[in-house]
C-alpha cells in the first residue's frame, strides 16, 4: 500500500475509496491481516452461523415491531377490525399487538418472522453447543469461549421469555403467573421480589413495560457484547477443523475469507433469512388473537410455553406431590425449589464440563483438531445422557397432551416420566458408549482389512470369497488420527501422601478411559498383511 | 513462533509448538501411521470446461435477477393486497409480501453460494496456526509493565489507600438497593397477599358478567366461575381489577351432600354448594377444569388434582396444600353470599404464609 496514492489515481472509484479509508482508518492493514484468513469447511460449522443470522433477523424485525408496539397495561376497550374481540377489555399492550397483526401492512409478517427467528435462534444455539460438545471443541484454549457461548444460550432463553410475555395475552399472562408463583416460593425474599418485579400485586400495571426494557435493551445489548467476545475469540484461536490428512494442531485448513467465505457465509445469511421469511409468510405462530387479553381467571387446557421453556415447565410438573413443608411459621416450597435446583444444577454442569474434563485428562496441550464423537466414547455418552435428561424434562411439559393424544392415563404418563428422568439417561449413557466403542472397532477393522466391496468371487474348487479393498492413505488417515487416553492410577504427592483429589481423579480417569480402543499403529498395519486379507473367507453355506 | 518449523507433518502432540505441555493421560505414540498431507485437489467441471463455467455464471445471474424480481414483487404485493376489516386480506398481504421478500433473499443467497462453489477456487489451503500463549519476551514485557504500574502507583505498598479504595468500591453500589426498592410501592407485600375482596355479605357473582347467583340457580353437578359482586373493570376496583380478581376468583360447585366426606366442607358450604379458591396452591394457575363424576378439580398448567369430595385435598401433581374454601351462606333474598374472607392466604405458597 506504499504507493496507494498512485494506485488511487490509476484505479478509479474503488481504489480511490480504498485509499481514502486506508489513510483514515488503516483499512489496508486490516485487509492484509484478515482478508485471506482461512476458515475450515464443514456443515456442522454452520449451526453457529444460523444462530448468529437468526439474531440479526431478530434485531431487524424487532426494530420494526418497536415502532408500533406500546408496552402499557392501561385498560382500553378494543374497537379494532378483529370482530370476535370487539368491545372487549384489554391492555394497551395487547391491543397494539393486535393492531400490528391486523392494521399494519406486513405487521403480521414481521411479528411471525420475529417469533420464528426467536425459536430458531435458541434451537440453533443449542445445536451449535452440542456440536462443540461432541467434537471436543471446548478443550484448551477454548474453555472460556465455551462459557461465553453458554451465557449466550441462557441469554437467548431470557430474551425469548421476556418477548413472549410482552403481548399480554391469556397464554403469556399465565406464563407470567407461573413465574410469579415460582418467585413467591423463594425462601425469605419471595413475596418481596414478586412485589418488586410486578410493581405491587400480580399482575399489576408495570410488568410489560419492565420486561420491554429488558427485552429490547438490556438482553440484546448483552447478547451483542457476548457475540462480539465469542467471535473475537474465534479470530484469536482460529477455527477448529476435523481430523484428516494434513489437518494438524499447528495449522488451519480451509478456504480464504475473501472471496470464498464472504460469498458462502454472506450468501448463507440470506438463505437463513429467506427460510425464516418463507416460514413466517406461510405458517402461523402464536395467534394471540385467539387467546384474548390476560385475565387471571380463565385458562385454556393444554397450555404450552415456547419450546425452549419446556424443560423448565416440565421440571415443575415432574416434582413429586406434597414436597412443601412448614417449619415453625415459615414455608419451604420444595415443590418449586427442587425443580429450580435441578435446572440450575444442569446449567452449572454444562458450563463447568470443559474444566472438569481437563482436570480428569490432565491434558495441558492446545487442541485445534476436533474429535469424532466416537473417538471420545465417555464424553459422547455423558453428552447423550445429558441430552436425554433435558429431553425428558422437555417432554414433561407435555404430559397432558401425551395423555390425551394417546388415550393414556395422565397419572401413568407422569409417573413414567418421573422414572424416565432418572433411568433413561443412564441407559442412554451405556448404549452410547457401547455404540462408540463398536464404531471404533469397526474403524480398526476397516483400516486393517480394507472395505467390504460386496463383490463375491467363486474359486475353481467352489469356495466363495468376498473381495476387500484396502483404503487409500487419505481415507485411512481419517480413521487413525485420534487421541487415545490411558487411565491413570492415584499417585502420592511430594509429601508421599495420596490425596483424596488424586484418588477421585484416578477413579474418574478409569471411568473415562478404562474401555478404550486405540488407533491402528504403523506396525499393526504392517503386520496385518492386507494383501493376504484382501479376500475374506465366506461360508459357502451362507450364500446358498 | 513455530511457523519457522512450518508445515512439517506433526501429530496431535504439540511438537509444532515451542512449548512442551503435559499431555496428561493422552498416549503419545511414536508409532503413528504417518500423515500423508492434504488430499490432492479434485478438478471441477467448471474448472476444465468453458461451457460449464459459462453455464454456472448464467445460473448465478438468474438467481440474482430472481432476487430483484422477488423484492419488486413484494412491493407490488404491498399495494396489490391492502388490508381491510376483512381478515382474509391480512392473510393475502402476509403471504404475498412474505413470498416476495423470501424470493428476494433466496435469490441473493443461492446466487452467492453457487458463485462460491462453482466459480471461485475450491482448493483447500493451509495456514499456520500460532499458539495462543505469547512468546517469552512478550510475556516478560507484560509482567514488567504490571510491576512497573504497581511500583509507580504504589498499589501494593500503600496499604491504607488501597484498602480504603476497596471499602469505597464495596459501598458505591449500595444506593442502588434503595433506588430499586421503589419498584414496589407496597410496604408489606406478604401482608397484602393475605386478604382478598371477600367480606361478610359479599354476594357471589358470575365471572365475567357480575350477575349475582341465587342458591336455587345451581343444580347438582353445575359449576360456576365466580367473582365477588362489584368487581368490574369499570367499577369501584377500576385500578386494581386484575389484581383483585387474581386473588378472589372462586369456583362454585353443587355436589350431592351425601358424596362430600368432610363435615367442615359441608358446614362451610350451603346445601352441598361449595366455593373454593380457583387459584392453584402450586404456582397460581386457575384451577378451571372440573370432572363431574369423580369430583376432581384439575389445574391445566401442571396437572395438580384436587378432590372436591374431600376438602379439595391434593391427590395428584406437584401442589401440596388443598385449595382454600370460602365460607358461604344465603342472604334474605336467596343470593349466595360469603361469610367472610378466606381463612388462609390463597394461591401459591410464600415464606411467611403460615405466620401470624
Amino acid at each position: 500500500m506504499s504507493n496507494a496514492t498512485s494506485t488511487a489515481q490509476k484505479g478509479g472509484f474503488l481504489a480511490g475509496t480504498a485509499n481514502y479509508l486506508d489513510e483514515r482508518v488503516g483499512v489496508g492493514g486490516i485487509l492484509k491481516e484478515f482478508g485471506r484468513k482461512i476458515f475450515p469447511d464443514h456443515w456442522s460449522f454452520m449451526l453457529g452461523e444460523v444462530a448468529l443470522y437468526s439474531f440479526l433477523v431478530l434485531l431487524l424485525s424487532g426494530t420494526f415491531l418497536t415502532f408500533f408496539f406500546q408496552p402499557a397495561m392501561t385498560n382500553v376497550i378494543y374497537d379494532g377490525v378483529y370482530g370476535p374481540l370487539k368491545g372487549a377489555e384489554m391492555s394497551i399492550a395487547y391491543k397494539s399487538a393486535l393492531d400490528i397483526s391486523f392494521e399494519v401492512r406486513g405487521g403480521l409478517l414481521m411479528r411471525e418472522l420475529h417469533h420464528w427467528a426467536a425459536l430458531l435462534f435458541v434451537a440453533a444455539a443449542g445445536l451449535h453447543m452440542m456440536r462443540v460438545f461432541f467434537t471436543g471443541a471446548f478443550r484448551k484454549p477454548r474453555e472460556i469461549n465455551w462459557v461465553v457461548g453458554f451465557a449466550l444460550f441462557v441469554l437467548a432463553m431470557a430474551g425469548g421469555f421476556t418477548g413472549y410475555s410482552l403481548p399480554d395475552d391469556l397464554l403469556s399472562g399465565n406464563g407470567l403467573r407461573i413465574i410469579d408463583g415460582m418467585i413467591k416460593g423463594l425462601p425469605v425474599i419471595g413475596a418481596y421480589v414478586s412485589s418488586m418485579l410486578f410493581g405491587g400485586e400480580f399482575p399489576g400495571h408495570q410488568i410489560v413495560a419492565r420486561l420491554y426494557g429488558l427485552h429490547i435493551l438490556l438482553i440484546p445489548a448483552f447478547i451483542l457484547i457476548f457475540i462480539v467476545i465469542h467471535l473475537f475469540m474465534v479470530v484469536i484461536h482460529k477455527h477448529t477443523h476435523y481430523s484428516g490428512p494434513g489437518r494438524r494442531d499447528d495449522n488451519v485448513v480451509g478456504y480464504p475469507l475473501m472471496p470464498v467465505y464472504v460469498a458462502k457465509a454472506g450468501g448463507f445469511f440470506f438463505l437463513v433469512f429467506g427460510v425464516l421469511m418463507l416460514v413466517a409468510a406461510t405458517v402461523t405462530i402464536n395467534p394471540i388473537w385467539l387467546y384474548g387479553g390476560y385475565d387471571p381467571s380463565p385458562v385454556s387446557a393444554g397450555t404450552q410455553p415456547d419450546w425452549y421453556i419446556g424443560w423448565a415447565d416440565g421440571a415443575l410438573r415432574l416434582a413429586p406431590s406434597h414436597l412443601e413443608v412448614t417449619t415453625g411459621n415459615y414455608t419451604w416450597s420444595w415443590n418449586i425449589l427442587l425443580p429450580m435446583i435441578v435446572l440450575i444444577l444442569l446449567l452449572v454442569l454444562v458450563a463447568a464440563y470443559p474444566f472438569f474434563e481437563a482436570w480428569v485428562t490432565g491434558d495441558k496441550r492446545e487442541h485445534h483438531v476436533l474429535d469424532r464423537p466416537r473417538n471420545a466414547p465417555t464424553r459422547t455418552a455423558i453428552g447423550a445422557a445429558g441430552m436425554t435428561f433435558y429431553a425428558v424434562l422437555w417432554a414433561g411439559a407435555s404430559t397432558d397432551l401425551i395423555a390425551t393424544h394417546f388415550a393414556l392415563s395422565l397419572n401413568h404418563v407422569l409417573t413414567t416420566m418421573q422414572i424416565s428422568l432418572i433411568v433413561l439417561p443412564i441407559i442412554a449413557f451405556f448404549i452410547t458408549k457401547r455404540v462408540c466403542l463398536s464404531l471404533q472397532r469397526k474403524d480398526r477393522e476397516i483400516v486393517l482389512h480394507g472395505r467390504e466391496t460386496g463383490r463375491i468371487v467363486r474359486l475353481p474348487h467352489g469356495e466363495y470369497l468376498e473381495i476387500h479393498e484396502p483404503l487409500d492413505e487419505y481415507e485411512m488417515y481419517k480413521l487413525v488420527d485420534f487421541i487415545d487416553h490411558k487411565p491413570d492410577v492415584a499417585r502420592p504427592n511430594a509429601q508421599g501422601k495420596i490425596t483424596l483429589g488424586a484418588r477421585a481423579r484416578a477413579a474418574l480417569s478409569r471411568f473415562f478411559f478404562e474401555d478404550r480402543v486405540s488407533p491402528v499403529s504403523a506396525s499393526e498395519l504392517a503386520s496385518a498383511h492386507p494383501e493376504l486379507d484382501a479376500v475374506e473367507h465366506v461360508e459357502t453355506k451362507a450364500l446358498v | 513462533m513455530s511457523d519457522q518449523k512450518g508445515l512439517v507433518p506433526a501429530s496431535h502432540d504439540s511438537e509444532g509448538f515451542e512449548h512442551d505441555y503435559n499431555s496428561g493421560l493422552a498416549v503419545v505414540t511414536a508409532d503413528k501411521i504417518p500423515d500423508p498431507g492434504l488430499e490432492p485437489h479434485r478438478v471441477r467441471m467448471t474448472d476444465k470446461s468453458v461451457k460449464h463455467e459459462n453455464r454456472a455464471a448464467r445460473q448465478v445471474f438468474y438467481w440474482f435477477m430472481a432476487s430483484a424480481v422477488g423484492s419488486v414483487g413484494s412491493i407490488v404485493a404491498y399495494f396489490a393486497f391492502p388490508i381491510s376489516s376483512d381478515l382474509g386480506t391480512v392473510h393475502n398481504n402476509t403471504f404475498f409480501m412474505g413470498l416476495g421478500i423470501a424470493l428476494g433473499l433466496f435469490g441473493i443467497g443461492f446466487g452467492a453460494v453457487h458463485w462460491a462453489k462453482t466459480l471461485m477456487p475450491d482448493a483447500e489451503v493451509a495456514e499456520p496456526r500460532h499458539q495462543t500463549r505469547g512468546a517469552e519476551d512478550v510475556r516478560a514485557r507484560a509482567v514488567e509493565i504490571v510491576s512497573l504500574a504497581n511500583s509507580e502507583s504504589g498499589f501494593s505498598r500503600r496499604k491504607l489507600i488501597r484498602r480504603s479504595l476497596y471499602g469505597a468500591l464495596a459501598m458505591f453500589p449500595l444506593p442502588a438497593l434503595v433506588l430499586f426498592k421503589d419498584m414496589t410501592t407496597d410496604p408489606n407485600p406478604q401482608g397484602t397477599l393475605r386478604h382478598t375482596m371477600w367480606t361478610a355479605g359479599t354476594r357471589l357473582a358470575l365471572d365475567p358478567t357480575g350477575t349475582p347467583i341465587k342458591a336455587a340457580d345451581l343444580t347438582i353437578g353445575s359449576v360456576f366461575h365466580v367473582i365477588p359482586e362489584g368487581l368490574m373493570p369499570d367499577g369501584a376496583h377500576k385500578d386494581d381489577y386484575l389484581e383483585q380478581k387474581a386473588k378472589a376468583a372462586v369456583l362454585l360447585v353443587r355436589v350431592d351432600p351425601a358424596q362430600i366426606n368432610s363435615q367442615k366442607e359441608l358446614d362451610w358450604g350451603y346445601n352441598g354448594i361449595v366455593a373454593y379458591s380457583k387459584i392453584c396452591t402450586h404456582v397460581g394457575c386457575p384451577v378451571a377444569l372440573y370432572e363431574q363424576h369423580t369430583h376432581h378439580l384439575l389445574c391445566p398448567c401442571h396437572q395438580s388434582t384436587f378432590d372436591l369430595a374431600n376438602d379439595c385435598a391434593v391427590i395428584f401433581g406437584p401442589a401440596t396444600r388443598p385449595l382454600p374454601q370460602l365460607q358461604i351462606t344465603v342472604d334474605a333474598e336467596g343470593y349466595l353470599v360469603a361469610k367472610g374472607d378466606f381463612s388462609e392466604p390463597v394461591g401459591p405458597s410464600f415464606w411467611e404464609r403460615t405466620a401470624k
